[in-house]
Order: structure tokens, then sequence, then C-alpha cells
């Protein structure tokens, strides 16, 4: 069983998906039920064989429920009463083997789909993966194409067709970097870097977000992600300019603040996102406002200004 | 000693109602336990809850034992000469506890007393000296505040202490017990109680003993 | 002098929490004005407050819990109308006060709501299985009860003084550490869950002792009922998993109070370290609350179906199989930290086992219905209601339990719907299922059976509404607690599921009209009998409500229904089985301990918040004089005399005679 490659018959890996995109209203919008790319492709695979998987034994059960509820009702007189009937080592045996069985098909599922899509393999690819370091402040994405030599906040401009390796970290609180239709989502921390591997395979204007509560300005941190050609990814990054990313510019992102517009930076220095990971830079300010807290005079709606 | 409790039987195995032979047997058919086994097992379980309570800061230690962030390791802060002196005064400790088991279970007031003053003061000096190892590493700069590794050393550590400061403020509350009330049943029982968190936390000592300091300075 | 404590404390700028606190405020006057006025105050004190019968302790936690169940309600339905509105908008909850809401939802629904309910069904219950008269440690029971509430009552205080957390349910750091939250909010938090974290231990360790220590002769460990060994389970779990929640907010307290660096962003703290231990905590806690859930559902079904338990056995092994692996699982809730494919894959296949456990469960109803004589009371409709939901809830957590699936749906409204799913259909209409079928015996009348099942039809409808179409909005890429959003897809989606809590709130208040139209028609709902549904247990072979002893003589045991047996043969033979030898009975005396314990625990969580350490000490030095004075008490206990036992055991003696002598049952 393959869920990422281009490998195998594509009618049968997919077919399960094409059922879904039967349903209208999926296709549309951000839903993981309309990939975008091969990750996201293996993650709804799985997550529609294990859903079949369980249905074919939780339908059967429920309909049994109610069959029998109705059936044994008190005042149905054609019903056997067995009050006797209490323990029958068959049933127990069949009982036990049942979910024993589904879930020892599912766990093959599981292990397998674990070890394939797990977030820090490559992608099997021809292409060299692009690199792009992801980090999360109070409350924007910054992100970092260290060989383009430039960084953009809160605007994830990537490559149709080549396999993208993010490298992600946090400079405060705990986020999620999720692209739904890019497919798995994967933890920013301050002081560790995880590794996601993602590739989009049609161009498109896709929502990005943090999945994890990072505070009072969260429902503003998300960003798009725009899909683009390769040519058009190239003229992107030749357009793109703007102050250098350096610890002053850094300072300027630690602050909490909400971007309204997505910008960039142009001249990074290398070896600030390792800084930043190392817990070599000094965390920011944090909330000023707070009932008991220091300055409880004034509640800030949206958690400070830019 | 005049009180009300002598007028009054207080019945030993736990009487509500129910007079047969008082004995959990194997399938547990045999009706209530006895107050005693009711008290001593009720009172095991809270240990092993407190062993959890150990566990965690044992984790928590484990896990930030390297994150020094600059500051000292463990070889460069633990003096075992000062830890082997500690370590032997709450062995001292739980030995008097022993005595004390001994003269409680003979009705031996002046004994019991004494048993039980040296368990406090053994204690006591434990207490003391791991007071002067703190307050000496706090004096170099490497308080708890300095590193996570610090962090998790002090609150491991601090938390026995803690428990052993609980465990003296019981102890001489117990010592007045036994003088005002005699060797009452409920007072013994409370005793086989104290007796049982005094001989854990002697338990809980040499495991930090052995994982913090010896293997600390070892590495 | 009052620490942090001042006048910009109380919210007079913000209208919302300051007339919701106001209400609540002049309504807790209200009450106290009313006991006083009718001279019940008195009555309150000696048979209430300090009672350490666990009837009382059980009724007074449910009281409790249902009163939290609806202030967590109050706070879903805020949420569910902000995000029905916000829609491209700020809504009318501010970020920072929605924030608030969601965190106190959580916080109080699990552990104010849902514990106390658990607890005081286990406290009023189990005891009467057990066939015995009291629990190990009546006078600790008392004191677990009184810190709970003294837990509910500092978070119910941040709603005027102050504010609550802002970080979600579990506050994980570094969100948590005083520089991102440096209000009081957080500390309202970890007092009010450490006092009641401390109250729900001493519960577990004397729950564990009285059912393995205390029962009645003859009460082996395969007989005993389903609810006690689901109790048992749960209070194992109470011992093992809450110490650890202890340990985790003792070292955020810390970073909080002395500047120690567990999880801080500096001096290599780890706050990966908190979520690991806050899950190995909160994944058992899960089971805690689902395992006697499933308890009651034994009883409920098996007792309307006319049959004894299905596989008893079976359900023993399965309930134990699900306490153990329950500590195996934890890291399912951060599959996507990033811990390796193999690590993930072997938490992912450990969580879907359980499901092998629940499967068990749920075959074992289905054939304890099967061949029986169903009545469909409303604790069966609650059953049954049960049944196919959970099915539903069990199958959405093992799709979040396959890692892949899960790097998807972390996190998202689909999260938030399969979690509601097995904890409302779980616990909640465990609960609800639990008092319909434990009133009588409780309080001697039944509850009205119309406004019963009008609640329950209301309930489950509402309940899918609300939160079919957030499994959707999922899906959809909505992820959880946002305060406003942007997306046309998921609007349509969220307006359904306010409807939803539209459709729930006419459910609460058919239960609240229940329980009022079932209070002004005791007489016609009496239960004379003291087994009003024909049950097949101990707790229905006294009188209801049973006498403070609960048995006059302590049952012998020799099978696992042994109430229906001697029941069955009393019917055969009609009459009563030979009266026994009566004796006078030693019951523990109330003792205002727990109450006064609970006072200073209050005042020492209250100065901790606000740092006014004189007012700590205070609390402190109260509270260790609270436990000499206990301990110093002569006389712990008073004599039933053997007349008074008599007496009371005859009339009830009598009232069944008249049954099995040709009226009908109940």
């Amino acid at each position: 069983m393959t869920y990422i490659g281009k490998s195998g018959s594509r009618a049968a890996r997919f077919s399960l998906l094409s059922l879904a995109s039967l349903l209208p209203s999926l296709a549309r919008a951000d839903s993981i039920f309309a990939p975008a790319g091969p990750v996201a492709r293996g993650d709804t695979l799985i997550l529609l064989d294990s859903l079949v998987i369980m249905l074919a034994i939780v339908i059967p059960t429920m309909i049994v429920t109610l069959a029998f509820a109705w059936w044994y009702r008190a005042s149905n007189t054609r019903a056997v009463y067995r009050p006797e009937f209490t323990y029958s080592g068959k049933i127990e045996l069949v009982v036990w083997s049942i979910p024993a069985l589904t879930i020892f098909f599912l766990g093959g599922v599981i292990w397998i789909g674990s070890q394939k899509l797990d977030p820090f393999a490559p992608l099997p690819s021809t292409e060299k993966p692009l690199e792009i370091e992801a980090v999360s402040f109070d409350w924007k994405w910054l992100f970092i194409y260290p060989e383009q030599n430039i960084a953009s906040v809160n605007q994830l401009v990537i490559p149709v067709g080549r396999p993208l390796h993010f490298r992600i970290t946090s400079a405060s609180v705990f986020n999620v970097f999720f692209v739904p239709r890019l497919g798995s989502m994967i933890y920013a921390m301050n002081g560790m870097v995880t590794q996601l591997n993602l590739q989009a395979d049609q161009p498109g204007k896709y929502l990005g977000l943090s999945a994890h509560f990072s505070g009072d300005g969260f429902p503003d941190m998300k960003f798009d992600s725009i899909a683009v050609p390769p040519a058009q990814f190239a003229d992107w990054v030749a357009g793109a300019n703007g102050a250098p990313l350096d610890r002053a510019a850094v300072d300027g992102l630690l602050k909490q603040s909400v971007a309204t517009k997505p910008y960039t930076y142009r001249g990074i220095d290398p070896a600030l996102f390792g800084a930043i990971a190392a817990q070599k830079v000094p965390p920011g300010e944090g909330p000023q406002e707070g009932r008991g807290g220091p300055g409880t005079q004034n509640v800030v709606p949206r958690g400070g200004k830019p | 000693m005049s009180n009300p409790a002598a007028t009054i039987t207080i019945a030993d195995p736990f009487r509500l109602g129910h007079r047969g032979p008082n004995i959990a047997r194997g399938h547990g058919g045999g009706g209530p336990a006895t107050k005693r086994v009711i008290v001593g097992y009720g009172f095991w379980l809270f240990l092993l809850s407190d062993i959890v309570i150990f566990a965690c800061l044992f984790a928590a230690y484990a896990v930030l034992a390297d994150a020094t962030a600059g500051g000292p390791k463990a070889k460069d802060i633990f003096e075992l000469d000062r830890v082997a002196w500690e370590t032997a005064c709450l062995l001292a400790s739980s030995f008097f506890c022993g005595m004390a088991n001994i003269a409680v279970a003979k009705r031996n007031q002046l004994l019991t007393q004494l048993a039980l003053l040296a368990t406090g003061l053994t204690g006591l000096a434990f207490i003391l000296l791991e007071s002067a190892e703190f307050a000496a590493l706090h004096g170099q700069g490497y308080g708890p505040t300095r590193s996570a590794f610090l962090t998790g050393f002090f609150t491991l550590v601090g938390c026995h202490g803690v428990h052993v400061s609980a465990g003296l403020l019981w102890l001489g509350t117990m010592m007045a017990q036994f003088f005002a009330k005699g060797f009452r049943p409920d007072i013994g029982r409370r005793f086989l109680c104290f007796s049982m968190f005094w001989h854990f936390l002697d338990v809980v000592w040499v495991a930090i003993f052995s994982l913090v300091y010896l293997v600390g300075t070892r590495l | 002098m009052f620490g942090k404590l001042g006048w910009d404390a109380i919210p007079f700028d913000q209208p919302v929490p300051l007339i919701a606190g106001a209400v609540v405020v002049l309504a807790v006057l209200g009450i106290l004005a009313w006991i006083v006025v009718k001279g019940w105050a008195r009555y309150l004190w000696k048979e209430w407050i300090t009672s350490v019968d666990h009837k009382h302790i059980g009724i007074m936690y449910i009281l409790l819990g249902l009163l939290m169940l609806l202030r967590g309600f109050i706070d879903a339905i805020m949420m569910r109308a902000q995000q029905a509105v916000a829609f491209h908008a700020p809504g009318y909850l501010p970020p920072e006060h929605y924030d608030q809401v969601f965190s106190a939802h959580g916080t109080i629904m699990i552990l104010f709501g849902a514990m106390p309910l658990i607890i005081g069904l286990m406290n009023f219950v189990v005891p009467l299985q057990l066939g015995v008269r009291d629990v190990a440690f009546p006078t600790l029971n008392s004191v677990s009860f009184w810190l709970t509430a003294t837990g509910a009552l500092l978070v119910n205080l941040s709603l005027v003084i102050g504010e609550f957390a802002r970080t979600g349910w579990l506050p994980y750091p570094p969100l948590s550490e005083l520089r991102y939250s440096p209000g009081v909010g957080v500390d309202y938090y970890l007092w009010s869950l450490q006092i009641s974290g401390i109250g729900t231990l001493l519960t577990g360790i004397n729950f564990v002792t009285t059912i393995l220590k205390l029962r009645a002769p003859g009460m082996t460990y395969l007989r005993m009922p389903m609810f006690c060994w689901t109790s048992l389970a749960s209070c194992l779990l109470i011992v093992a998993a809450f110490p650890v929640l202890t340990a985790s907010l003792a070292m955020l307290t810390l970073d909080r109070y002395l500047d120690f660096h567990f999880f801080t962003n500096e001096a290599g703290g780890n706050a990966m370290m908190f979520v690991n231990l806050i899950w190995a905590w909160g994944h058992p806690e899960v089971y805690i609350l689902v395992l006697p859930a499933f308890g009651i559902f034994s009883e409920v079904i098996s007792t309307f179906s006319s049959k004894p338990l299905f596989g008893y056995r079976s359900m023993v092994a399965a309930t134990l199989f699900i306490c153990i692996v329950s500590f195996c699982v934890w890291l399912h809730h951060f599959f996507t930290m990033g811990a390796g494919g193999d690590v993930n894959a072997v938490f992912g296949i450990a969580s879907s086992i359980i499901a092998v456990g629940t499967g068990v469960k749920i075959y074992n109803w289905l054939f304890t219905m099967y061949g029986g004589r169903i009545r469909f009371t409303t604790p069966m409709l609650w059953s049954l209601g049960f049944m196919t939901t959970f099915i539903t809830g069990g199958l959405t957590g093992v799709l979040l339990a396959v890692p892949p699936a899960d790097f998807l749906l972390h996190n998202s409204m689909f999260l938030v719907a399969h979690f509601h799913h097995v904890i409302v259909a779980g616990v909640v209409f465990a609960v609800m299922a639990a008092i319909t079928y434990w009133w009588p015996k409780a309080f001697g009348f039944r509850l009205h059976e119309g406004w019963g099942e009008a609640a329950f039809w209301f309930a489950f409808v509402g309940f899918y509404v609300t939160f079919m179409p957030l499994y959707w909005v999922g899906i959809l890429g909505m992820t959880r607690r946002l305060q406003h959003y942007d997306v046309a897809e998921w609007r349509p989606w969220l307006l359904i599921s306010a409807a939803g809590v539209a459709i729930l709130i006419v459910g609460v208040a058919c239960q609240v009209i229940q329980l009022v139209v079932s209070y002004l028609r005791r007489n016609e709902l009496r239960d004379t009998t003291g087994d009003p549904w024909d049950g097949r247990t101990l707790e229905w072979a006294t009188s209801s409500p049973p006498p403070v002893y609960n048995f006059a003589v302590l049952p012998q045991v020799k099978d696992a229904e042994v109430y229906w047996e001697v029941k069955q043969r009393a019917f055969e033979r009609e009459r009563m089985p030979e009266e026994p030898d009566y004796e006078p009975i030693e019951m523990p005396r109330n003792s205002p301990t727990g109450v006064v314990c609970a006072f200073f625990a209050t005042i020492v969580g209250f100065a901790l918040i606000w740092h006014i350490w004189w007012m700590m000490i205070v609390g402190l030095v109260g509270a260790y004089a609270t436990f000499v004075v206990f301990a110093w008490r002569d006389v712990p206990e008073y004599v039933i005399p053997a007349e008074e036992v008599a007496r009371l055991d005859r009339e009830n003696r009598a009232i069944r005679q008249r049954v099995l002598s040709g009226e009908a049952w109940a």
C-alpha cells in the first residue's frame, strides 16, 4: 500500500476520493476533502480508508441496537422473554473478536500510514526540495526562504510541483502550521525545530492558519498560501523587496501585533532562524492588559497594536 | 489522666453492626475489614499517589538535567559529604520511629515520647542540613531561577524537604496526642499512618540520593 | 495590604460579566435570606453542611454539578452565539472575553460539572450497592466535597473579581506563563484546580478503600454490581492520575510565582514536558468520567430489560482493560508535535485498542436487551440515545487516533464535535439517566415521565443539530477557539449549530420543569416500596429514602444478584423473609471539619491568587488548627438503639408485605 508517490494504480488509489468529491460543497472552500498535493491526498485517503473500515461494523451495530430495542419492547407479545440468557461463550468470543479484528486491520493502516506520512520524511521526487523556514510570532507567520535570501510575513508563495521542506519553530508560544489543502499540520514550538514536507500539485490560493490557540490575536493568525508555476515563483522572488531581516527586524516582529497586509524582507541573516530556535533571541513582551497583572487599566481588544 | 474517652468503649473492629469474623479473605467475601486494616490501606493508597507526584518530579528533573543554560552542572555543585550526613540523619530518624513503634506496642508512654523526640530531632537535623545546602547554593547564585536544571533539582529535593517538614508538624501533634489521650486505638491507627509516611520518605530519599546525587556527581 | 487586589479588579467597564456576576450574587444572597427567614439554616447546617452521610454528600455533589453544568452551558450558548455572528465582524465578545469563556467552559464542564456529578453518584450509590452503611472515611468524604466546592467557588469568583484564564481548558505554557498571561486568570485556574484536585484525590482513595475493603459479607469481587466495578476502575485511575495533575500544576505555579524555569521560553525550560504531563492526567481523566457512566448504563439497561447484565465477567474484564490501556495513549493528543512515525503509530494503535473494550461493552448491552422485556422509561431512553450516539463518537475518535488523519483534523472543530459526542453522550446522558433512575431512592418520589421524555428528545435532537455541523466545518478546515472568521463556507454550518443550541435550551428547560413538576406532584409520584423499577441490586432492598444507616442488618450476599433472588423467593412464598435480629448501630457523627477546612482553603486560594501573603498564612494556620481539633475529638460515633432500628425496619417490611400479598408492585 502506498499513500504517497507516483507509482501504482491511480484509479484504485483515488476511487474513494472521487467518490467523496461527488458531494456538492466538497471541492469548494478549504475542505480537507479537496487535497491539492500528495501529502493531503495521502492523509485524506487514510482518513477515508479508516472511516470505511469502521463503518462496516458501526452501521450494522447501530441497526441491531435499534432493532433489538424495538423488538424486545415490553408490549411486544411475540418476542420471547429469556431472562436466563445471560452468558454465551460463543457470543463472547464473537463480541471480542469483531472489534479486535477490526482494530487489528486498522492497526495495519495506522502503522503503514504513520510511516509513509511522517511529516519529517522527505517526499519522493527527482527535484531538490525548496527550503523554507517558518517562525510563528504573536500573531503572524514569518517564512524565510534562505536560498532565495528573502522572507515574507503572512504570505507563503510556493512553486507548484516542487517538494517543500519546512523547518518550523516559534519565537513565542505554541502554534500549529496548517494549510488544510496541502495536508499534514505540525506544531511550531519555542526551543524546538519541527520539520514538514509538503507539495502543491495545482496552482491556487489556499487558506493557511495556526491550528493552536495562541492568545488574543489568534483568529487573525492566518496567511495565504499561494501556489504558482515555477516561472511565476521566480518572478515573485525577484520582485520581493523590503528591509533586511536582521535582529532589529525580529525585535519588531516580537512585539505582539496582527499583520494586516503581507510584506517581504530582502537580505536574510542566515543565523537568525537557528538563534530563535535555540532560545538565543530573548522573547518579546507579553500583553500588558489583564486584570490583576501589571498595568491593569486598559484592556486592548485586539491584543495590542502593530 | 481522666478524659471522657475512658468511659466510652470505642470498638476497634469496624463494627457497623456487623459481627462476624472480621477478615478479608481471598475473594473478598469476608465482610467489612477491621478499622485498622481500612485506615492503613487508605493511607497506603495515599502514599502510592504521593509516589506518583515524586515520579513526575523525577521525570521533570531527568528531562531538564542537561538544560543548564550556561549555569553549573550537577557535578559542579553537589557536595556528597553533606548529603551523606543528611542521609545518616534521615535513616537514624527512621530507626527511632521504629523504636517508637515498639514502645507504642508496649504502651510505654515515656519510651514512646523519647523515641518520638529522637525521631523528630534527627528529622530536624536533616532539614537544617538541607536548608544549609540550599542556602549555600543560593548564595553562590545557583538558586532555582538560574536554569531549568536547578529548577528541577530544587523542586524535587525541596518537595521531599517539605514532606519531611510537614511530617515534623504531624509528629509534634502525634506526641501531644499520645500524651493527652494515651494509647487509644484511633491514635494508634494514626501512628501507624505516620510511621508508614516516615519510612516512605526514607525510600524517596534513597531514590533522590542515588539518582540525583550519586548519578549526578558521576556524570 | 491586599496584594494585587484593587477596585480595578472588578469589571465595571464590561457590562456582560458585571451583570452576570451581579445576578449571581443577588441570587445567592436571595437564597441565603430565604433560608434564614424560613428558619432552615439550623437544619441545613446540621443535616447537610456538616453531614458525613454518603447519601447527603452525594446529593450535594450532584446539586453542585448541576449548577456548574448550567454555568458551563451558558458559556456554550455565548460561544455558539459569538461564532454565529462573528463572520467578517468582531461579534459581541471581544477576544479577551471570548478566550475566558471557552477556557471556563471546558474547565467548568469537566472538573466542576461532570466530575461532581459522577462522584456524587458514586457517593450515593456505591455504599448502598455494596450493602454497607457508609464509605471507609466518612469525614474525609465531607472534606472532599467541600474542597471541590471551594474550587468551584473560586472559578466563579473570577467572574466578578479579576478574570479567568484565557489559555484554553489546559493551560499550555508558554502561553500560560507570566510573560504571556500576566493577569490572575491562570492563577485562578491553578488554585481552583489544585484545591478541588486534592478533594478528588481523597475521594479516589476513599472509594478504592471502600470498594476493596468494605463490602457486605459474602459480596465477593465477582458479585459486585457493575457500577461498583466501574467506580473502582475510575477511582483507581483517580489515585494514579490526579497526582500527575497536582505535580504539573505545581510546576507551572512555581514558574509563575517564583520565577522557576520548568516550561518557560528562557533558561532551558521545556514546554513540551507540560503537554506530556498534563495529558498523562488528561487522558485517564476522560475514562474517570466515562467508566462510571458505563456502569450506570449497565444498571439501567439490565433493570429496564428485566434481565441480568449479559456477559458480566466479560464486562468486568473490558472495564479493567480500558482502565489500564487508558494510561498508555496520552500521546495521541499531540501526534502533530512530530514524534516520528514509529512513536505515533504505537500510540495510534494503542488508542484504537481501547475501542475493543468499549465495543465489547456495547455488544454486551445489546445482548442484555436481547430476550428482554424492555420498558422505555426515561433512563432507558437516555441509555439508548447513548448507545447509538456513542458508537459514532467512538468512530470519530478512532479516526483521530489514526495519525495521518489527525494531521488534518487535530485541533479542528471536528475534534470539538468528537469529544462532545463522547462526553455529552457518554457522561451527560448517563448522569441524566442516573438521576432519573436513582431519584426515587434519594427522595422517595419518582420524576415525572412526560417532562423527562420531552427533555430527552429535545436534548437528543438538539445535540445532533449542534454538533454534526461542527464535524463538517472541521472538515472545511475550521480550527477551534476562533473569536472571529471570514471564510464564507463556514458560516451556514455555524448558524445551524447555533440553532441546535436553541433546541438544547428547550431540552434543559424541560429538565428543570420536570424537577419542579415532580416536586409539586410528589404525592402521586410517591415511591412507598423502595423498589419503584423492579430493581436487581441491593440499593432497592432498603426504603426510599434509606435510613441513615442504610440497612437495618447488613445483607448476607450469596449470589450475584442477591436482592433479585430474595425478592423472587418472597414473591413465590408471598411473604417477606424472616425478621432478623436487630442490634444497635454505631454511626459516625456529623462534623464541620469539611466545611471549615474548605473555608480556610478558600482563604488560602484567594490569598495566593491575589498575592495577599498574610491572609495565606492565616488560612494555613486555620487549616492546621482544624485538623488538630478534629484529631482531638473523643467521641467520633453515636449509637442508634436496636429498638429504633427495629421500628423503622418493621415499617418498611410492612409496606413490602402488603405488596407481596396482592397489591401491584410500585
